[in-house]
């Protein structure tokens, strides 16, 4: 059974411990030989914690021997993103400026997982600080998408998504602050899920666009991801964005289905922009959403044809802001200079990638002096627009849907060079991170080139709930194999 | 929107990034193109809409007024790049001479 535990769920492996038929070591040993044999191939992780996961993993085997507590998940192997604070072990956010960073402390998401008995297989590859859609930016080296190893996994989270579509762990912690989770995972055929901002603790994640941050799960299924979601998710008084009650169950109405839901369909989502076998995948999901006795309306959100600029807007200012911390005096890269200033500017100029420095002039233009009211302020009423929007929609629909990202995977540097387009990768999935809301992709089918299309699902504030049923009772019927298949995709899923 | 090169080298200054003169030159039509797209947000935007900071509404968030261990200072500073009698070292800041030597 071992060379095959790298194609089981997460619960499956949960059940597989918890009824003592392997060892949560044997599960650990199992994912890591997997990342061992693949990882040249798919360069997902940037730090493999080898031994701290199987000194977990033992302590977990002991324990249950012992008859002592063990978490919710335990012995269930997950690839945590590189922007998580991990005591001890370095966290690089993808940066050259923290390439030797170890933190002094753990995010509150690793707590969680830790709690939970997750086993944390390593830090996973991304953008340089999360600040793009391709993990084209990592200051380390590109990851590949397990689908076809010469095409981009998206990004930001494109380690943790390819690491767990390509079965080197069931599952995944990313970060979306536009997309980041969702586009990614619907670029590689997985369940990527962007929480309610302030579902799930913000401490300990290194901050990008402060607002718009939140960490979520990713996994081969709803149902999986919905047990990470409930594992992770709740108030954390050390961070002052953390909705201080829990949020609501989602595991127990996941099975409900969607029949008598109202779902909204986005008109200015389906109006243009999308490929073709987006198109149609993404219609032929609300045809079955109508089949399951789901009653579909169409909606508008008109003011979401702005979300992007407000993005492109709100997120590099609070960047240019979060990212002056990195001054070479507390911690990360120094480059010596004769002056503080010169040491700052010429650490700065040498640790961030130019995506990053793209984002902080764009931010720091944008915040300067005359021209704050005209960019910030003005996002920050598109945002208020929107959420607007999302709110008169949800008085007629229960959850909201439409494509996740315009495209299948594309080819690796076919978009480097112009940054305008690749930031329309994030057109759909934007609205919902500027409103908040609770934002989730899953596979429905194949389009251009053999490669997975994503569908986007987006319910009200706190409703997370909602979400994943409708997107467990989708996945039900369309029955998507996770597996990775085509002439140039990662061979296998066992070890 | 269509910024200088001086323009580039303020924002530069102003963020504390050394650029080179390539990199001036690659961002000054990449900046006016990025800033020149989101500059419809003002189209829509008026001045009677509220801005949101905070989609759920949160407004200040306090603690229970309770003491709890902090990082231990020798962990905090642990990270730092150069350290000196338990605090961070930097280049002069003050004085009459900042160009000069390490103070």
């Amino acid at each position: 059974m071992a060379d095959e535990l790298t194609t089981r769920s997460a619960l499956q492996l949960r059940d597989l411990v918890a009824h003592g038929e392997v060892s949560a070591e044997e599960v650990a040993r199992a994912h890591l030989e997997r990342v061992a044999a693949t990882d040249d191939q798919l360069k997902a992780f940037v730090t493999v914690t080898d031994d701290a996961a199987l000194a977990h993993a033992r302590d977990i085997d002991r324990r249950r021997a012992a008859e002592e507590p063990v978490g919710a998940l335990a012995g269930v192997p997950l690839a945590l993103k590189d922007v998580l604070c991990t005591k001890g072990v370095r966290t690089t956010c993808g940066s050259r400026i923290l390439q030797t960073y170890r933190p002094p402390y753990d995010a509150g998401v690793v707590e969680r997982l830790r709690d939970a008995d997750v086993v944390v297989l390593g830090k996973a590859n991304c953008d340089e600080f999360a600040m793009g859609s391709s993990c084209e930016n990592s200051a380390f080296f590109p990851t590949r998408n397990p689908w076809d190893l010469d095409r981009v996994p998206g990004g930001s989270s494109g380690g943790s998504v390819a690491a767990v579509a390509g079965f080197q762990a069931p599952l995944g912690v990313g970060t979306d602050t536009g997309g980041s989770i969702r586009q990614p995972a619907a670029l590689c055929g997985l369940v990527g899920v962007k929480p309610t901002y302030g579902a799930v603790s913000r401490y300990g994640l290194i901050a990008f666009a402060s607002s718009l941050d939140q960490a979520g799960p990713i996994a081969r299924s709803v149902t999986d991801a919905a047990h990470l979601l409930a594992a992770i998710a709740g108030p954390d008084p050390r961070d002052s964005t953390s909705i201080p009650k829990p949020l609501p169950d989602v595991l127990a109405g996941l099975d409900d289905g969607v029949s008598g839901l109202r779902i909204g369909v986005v008109a200015e989502f389906m109006a243009e922009g999308m490929s073709d076998g987006v198109r149609a995948m993404v219609e032929a999901s609300v045809e079955r959403l109508a089949g399951l006795g789901a009653e579909i309306v169409e909606v508008s959100l008109p003011h979401a044809g702005y979300g992007l600029a407000a993005y492109y807007l709100i997120a590099p200012s609070e960047a240019s802001s979060n990212l002056s911390r990195y001054d070479g005096v507390r911690y990360g890269l120094r480059v010596d200079g004769a002056t503080t200033e010169a040491m700052m500017a010429a650490t700065r100029e040498a640790g961030f990638g130019s995506e990053v420095k793209r984002r902080i002039m764009i931010g720091t233009y944008a915040l300067s002096a005359g021209y704050y009211d005209a960019y910030y302020a003005q996002a920050q009423r598109v945002r208020t627009l929107i959420a607007r929007d999302f709110a008169a929609a949800f008085e007629t629909c229960d959850v909201l849907v439409g494509p996740t990202s315009p495209t299948v995977a594309f080819p690796l540097g076919e978009l480097t060079a112009d940054p305008l387009a690749m930031y329309a990768n994030d057109v759909y999935a934007v609205p919902a991170s500027l409103a908040g809301l609770p934002a989730m992709s899953l596979p429905v089918g194949l389009g251009e080139a053999g490669m997975p299309v994503g569908f986007q699902i987006m319910a009200p504030l706190l409703r997370d709930d909602l979400m994943l049923r409708a997107a467990r009772a989708l996945e039900a019927e369309v029955g998507f194999d996770a597996m990775p298949r085509g002439p140039n995709a990662l061979a296998g899923a066992a070890i | 929107m269509s910024l200088s090169s001086e323009d580039v080298r303020h924002v530069a200054r102003l963020a504390r990034l050394d650029l080179s003169d390539e990199e001036v030159e690659a961002l000054r039509p990449q900046l006016s193109d990025i800033l020149a797209y989101a500059e419809q947000v003002g189209e829509v935007a008026t001045a009677d809409v509220p801005p949101t900071a905070h989609p759920y509404g949160l407004r200040n968030v306090y603690r229970e007024d309770v003491p709890v261990d902090p990082l231990p200072h020798e962990e905090a500073m642990s990270t730092a790049p150069a350290a000196e009698d338990g605090r961070f070292r930097v280049p002069r800041i003050v004085g009459p001479d900042v160009t000069g030597e390490d103070g």
